[in-house]
């Protein structure tokens, strides 16, 4: 949990701002370090141009143009034994740097080592599928097209995958907000009841713990019951609490004694 | 046979009993709740262990069935899609009337924790709920409550499902 800090007067405590915090990163370290990497990389250089590379909590990440990621993964799959892709994801940098970051997960099952090739895309543009290379892709970048709005060419199914097929707007984009827009908002009702009902329905309530005190339609007091949808703008009568006998039966009191110590 | 016969003379009366067609019908209707096999979440599992042999729900006469058309109730086991709520409004519709609802636990209640995007918040939005059970997930005594109160409900009800007083979704 957050470390609570009081609110009810921060004008005139606001002496101190974490306006230069800056996010803590995993350390990294080079490639050479791991024998294993270290090989593999100079392999991936041989057929590819790669920006960076690095090794991160025993992972090697290896960042390359978006138009190698298919020849990468192929090299890596056919020579070097990463049989296994693990997952396939996108993280949204639009605000920072106007791009998404596509990464591939790797796993060889023969070394126990796992790899990591990032690629990094603007908006708008696709990617190649690997749908050819791994079957796992399938669903990954359908997720990643659901997700993010990246489009992967030559991939055989390009549907939304989680949410439904109407919907609008990519969830996972930082520009998405976490309660949904205002399709999002309405898209049960308009897809039920149609647009015109709207008015009927009522907005979303975000805070379930807020009670409307007259809205008699939905939950009435605890001793102050009403019938459904009555009108208590002017008041309503107090009803006393009535609880049946079984609830208050005390049932430490035996009828019969059984143990005549007791 | 003889030891078998009614005494028809006797103190205790003549066997019949009086009572109304409503009280008939509604007597009929609370005591053979069937709801329909229709779990969302883990407060489904929670539905299963009140039918399985432990709670048991069948000695109240309610038999989960598995196709809206023969139920009369319909548990709301859990959180409910945006993707989802179409096809639960369409199970709901597919139900004979009369039919009740329960909305079993926070989730279905509220949204429940699912203050996001993709979450129903609360199953009132789309179809009238009779019963709200709160829990997360709720305990299989919670639920033998909730259908007790719910037969309760129906035995106070008249059995013209049109005099009672329903929410607004239904006529919509």
């Amino acid at each position: 949990m957050r470390k609570y800090t009081p609110k009810d007067n921060v004008q005139g405590k606001a002496y101190y701002t974490d306006r230069f915090w800056v996010a803590p990163s995993v350390p990294r370290s080079d490639v050479s370090e791991d024998a294993h990497f270290a090989a593999l990389l100079e392999k991936i250089k041989e057929s590819v141009a790669v920006k960076e590379s690095y090794i991160q909590i025993g992972q090697m990440v290896v960042h390359i143009h978006p138009k190698d990621n298919i020849a990468v993964l192929r090299l890596v799959k056919e020579q070097c034994d990463y049989a296994m892709c693990t997952e396939i994801s996108a993280v949204d940098y639009l605000a920072q740097d106007g791009e998404f970051e596509i990464f591939y997960q790797m796993l060889n099952l023969k070394k126990a080592k796992r790899i990591r090739i990032v690629t990094r895309i603007k908006e708008g543009q696709a990617i190649e599928s690997a749908v050819p290379l791994f079957n796992s892709a399938n669903f990954a970048e359908r997720e990643m097209y659901d997700m993010f709005g990246i489009v992967a060419n030559n991939h055989p199914f390009m549907k939304r995958i989680l949410m439904p097929d109407d919907w609008e707007g990519h969830p996972l984009r930082k520009t998405y907000p976490l309660q949904g827009d205002e399709a999002a908002s309405w898209y049960e009702v308009d897809k039920i009841f149609g647009k015109e009902n709207r008015e009927a329905i009522g907005p979303e309530n975000r805070d379930p713990a807020r009670i409307d005190r007259y809205d008699t339609k939905r939950f009435s007091r605890v001793g102050y019951e009403v019938p459904f949808g009555a009108d208590i703008s002017a008041g309503e009568q107090k009803t006393e609490i009535a609880y049946s006998d079984t609830l208050l039966a005390n049932y430490n009191k035996s009828s019969k004694q059984l143990d005549e110590r007791r | 046979m003889a030891q078998h016969q009614v005494n028809y003379a006797s103190a205790a009366g003549l066997p019949v009993a009086l009572t109304s067609v409503d009280k008939l019908i509604n007597w009929g209707r609370s005591n053979s709740l069937w709801p329909m096999t229709y779990g969302l979440a883990c407060c489904a599992i929670e539905m299963m262990a009140t039918g399985a042999s432990r709670y048991d729900f069948d000695r109240m006469g309610t038999i989960f069935r598995a196709s809206p058309r023969q139920s009369d109730v319909m548990i709301l086991a859990g959180t409910l899609s945006k993707k989802h709520a179409e096809f639960t409004r369409r199970l709901y519709d597919q139900m004979m009337e009369p039919k009740w609802v329960i909305s079993m636990g926070s989730c279905a209640n509220t949204g429940g924790m699912f203050n996001t995007y993709s979450t129903v918040q609360g199953v009132d939005r789309i179809v009238p709920v009779d019963i709200y059970l709160p829990g997360c997930a709720p305990r299989p005594e919670t639920l033998q409550y909730a259908l007790m109160m719910l037969q309760t409900k129906i035995r106070k009800e008249s059995a013209d499902m049109n005099k009672n007083t329903k929410q607004n979704l239904r006529t919509l």
